[in-house]
């Protein structure tokens, strides 16, 4: 399958009809670097026991932009995510998060770098002996966050998220749905400028999923740059975004599918996400 | 730092968690509890060996005729001889005097005084005394003893006694001291795998805590001060059982009992403030130590 990096298809001709060993040096890329949140330049990801994590990933995603990862388990979707967070580091290859280069990052520093991205995940990792507030102040906590602060910022991103009557309830009293509402609400507090999220909806009913990235959706229009993995496609076909797919750890396809709306109200977003969907009674419209 | 955060931090999770703080309390409050009982009893133990051995001696009976030149002498050729710390003399007279408290029948029926003018030869170190008794009186031709002076009648050891004592209290010595090791081993390890097991339930939520981009020392500090509030309280119980049993058990005994007021054992007040410093700091070092696992995310 030919690969096509969407809006960037005439740079990538040189590395489209040379296999991929080339990808890798191909210099004039760096041009794209300023406006870029995330940049990948032949990324390869090798696991001890000998598994392709990733191969010869080469990618860059801008400012504010929204971009779906899609593949089947075990095509290096998890893999990009956890470079991102500087979890693994790359076998080779180069990635910048906001022009910086993450090879330079310290373990030290991995801390400092992390409060800048804010991280979802399929399984919410919540704490469990926090309640909903005090899981949110905790990312603020972390980063010296002063009590007055944390009274000022909490309640204004649960409101956002629309927990505010889950404060004091602790992760195992919420749903499925609202416990991703306090995680996202935790990645948020902070205003990162990237948003990463894995598989936000892998253990959500399509309801509940479409009430999830209709809050995604919010947070990208505020000016987040907005990553998800996930492999739900018909998720993906409505959104109608930039889709980076991979298939055992190389980029099969990359592109903005369709029609690309970007002026729409969030109410208009949901419209869209909820048509055609299983007509479900509307009772179950929570919160 | 931000110490009343890290605090209220530890004693939120001590109270969430209560099952495995118990459970680490416990370990603590166990251990110490022996660890608090066996020490005074190595201490004493080695106390009594030591004691045992003081009474190694070697015995310089002189011939009877002795005269006061004679024995001066014989004092002086005491003292020249190597490895010797003391020499006690013990005239006739006050042997007789000893023995006949002991037994006033049995010298009633004797009439005179049938002991000799004796030296009581105190050596430097108890495993020197066969070497002084050979100094005294060395291996003549014939197989017999002579003695090195003339006015020396014999030179007693008491062998057989002697090398019994020296080996069964060094024995013991040595065995007190290897329990005393084991059991100061065991107690770090149980300790260490109480804090272990309690961070392994909770390691999801360290590793939660790394994603939020919470440093090391962040998320480490509330285990360390848990450690600490765990070590504190589980050997505060140990003293206070302890004390107790002080005070009911041993104190009625020890006017009794030789063994227990053992000269050397460790005043109480200093075996607790020991104790204490071991216990709190065991468990605040295990926990950062334990933890090191989990962090590496």
């Amino acid at each position: 399958m030919p690969v096509k990096t969407g809006t960037r298809t005439s740079r990538r001709a040189a590395a489209e009809h040379a296999p991929v060993v080339a990808a890798a040096a191909v210099p004039h890329r760096a041009t794209s670097v300023g406006a870029a949140v995330i940049e990948f330049r032949g990324v390869e990801k090798r696991y001890d026991v000998g598994a392709v994590g990733l191969d010869q990933a080469t990618f860059s995603i801008g400012r504010g932009e929204w971009a779906f990862l899609v593949g089947s388990t075990g095509s290096g979707k998890s893999t990009i995510m956890r470079l991102l967070i500087k979890e693994l580091e790359p076998t080779a290859g180069t990635i910048h998060v906001a022009g910086r280069d993450l090879a330079e990052i310290t373990r030290k520093r991995v801390p400092y770098y992390r409060r800048n991205i804010g991280v979802v995940f399929q399984d919410f990792k919540l704490l469990p002996n926090r309640t909903v507030h005090d899981n949110v102040a905790y990312a603020l906590q972390v980063t010296g966050g002063t009590r007055k602060e944390i009274r000022a910022k909490v309640p204004d991103i649960l409101r956002l998220t629309g927990l505010s009557t889950k404060l004091h309830n602790y992760p195992d009293q919420l749903s499925g749905g609202e416990q991703q509402r306090v995680a996202i609400a935790r990645a948020f507090v902070n205003h990162p400028p990237l948003l990463l999220a894995d598989e936000p909806t892998g253990n959500l009913d399509p309801e509940t999923s479409i009430g999830i990235m209709q809050l995604l959706y919010r947070i990208n229009r505020a000016g987040t740059t907005v990553l998800i993995a996930t492999h739900d496609n018909a998720m993906v076909d409505k959104m109608r975004r930039r889709v980076i797919e991979l298939s055992q750890g190389r980029i099969v396809r990359d592109e903005a599918t369709g029609s690309y709306v970007r002026d729409e109200s969030t109410r208009e977003f949901a419209v869209r996400m909820r048509d055609g969907l299983p007509e479900s009674p509307p009772t179950v419209e929570q919160r | 730092m931000k110490l009343g955060f890290f605090t209220r931090e530890a004693s939120r999770a001590l109270r969430r968690n209560a099952a495995p703080s118990f459970a680490a309390l416990a370990t603590v409050l166990l251990t110490m509890l022996v660890v608090g009982v066996f020490i005074p009893i190595v201490q004493a133990t080695t106390g009594a060996a030591n004691d045992v051995r003081k009474r190694v001696l070697v015995d310089v009976y002189l011939v009877r005729d002795a005269t006061q030149s004679d024995i001066t002498r014989v004092r002086q050729q005491l003292l020249d001889t190597a490895n010797v710390k003391r020499v006690e003399f013990v005239s006739k007279q006050d042997a007789y005097q000893q023995q006949r408290k002991k037994d006033p029948e049995a010298f009633a029926l004797l009439g005179s005084n049938p002991l000799p003018d004796t030296f009581r030869v105190t050596p430097e170190n108890p495993d020197d005394v066969l070497k002084i008794a050979a100094a005294l009186a060395p291996e003549a031709a014939g197989g017999g003893h002579t003695p090195i002076d003339s006015s020396i009648d014999e030179v007693r050891t008491r062998r057989d006694d002697t090398s019994k004592i020296l080996q069964v209290t060094r024995f013991v010595k040595l065995m007190a001291g290897t329990l005393a090791l084991l059991l100061i081993a065991a107690s770090i390890f149980l300790i260490a795998n109480t804090i272990r097991l309690s961070l392994f339930a909770r390691r999801r939520e360290v590793e939660v805590m790394k994603l939020v981009g919470a440093t090391d020392w962040f998320i480490r500090w509330p285990f360390v001060i848990e450690g600490i509030i765990v070590g504190a309280l589980g050997t505060l119980l140990a003293i206070l059982l302890l004390a107790v049993g002080k005070v009911a058990i041993i104190d009625p005994l020890a006017s009794d009992f030789a063994l227990i007021s053992a000269p050397e054992t460790m005043p109480f007040t200093v075996l607790i403030a020991v104790m204490l410093a071991a216990g709190i700091a065991i468990s605040a070092i295990g926990s950062a130590v334990s933890l090191r696992r989990f962090l590496r995310v």
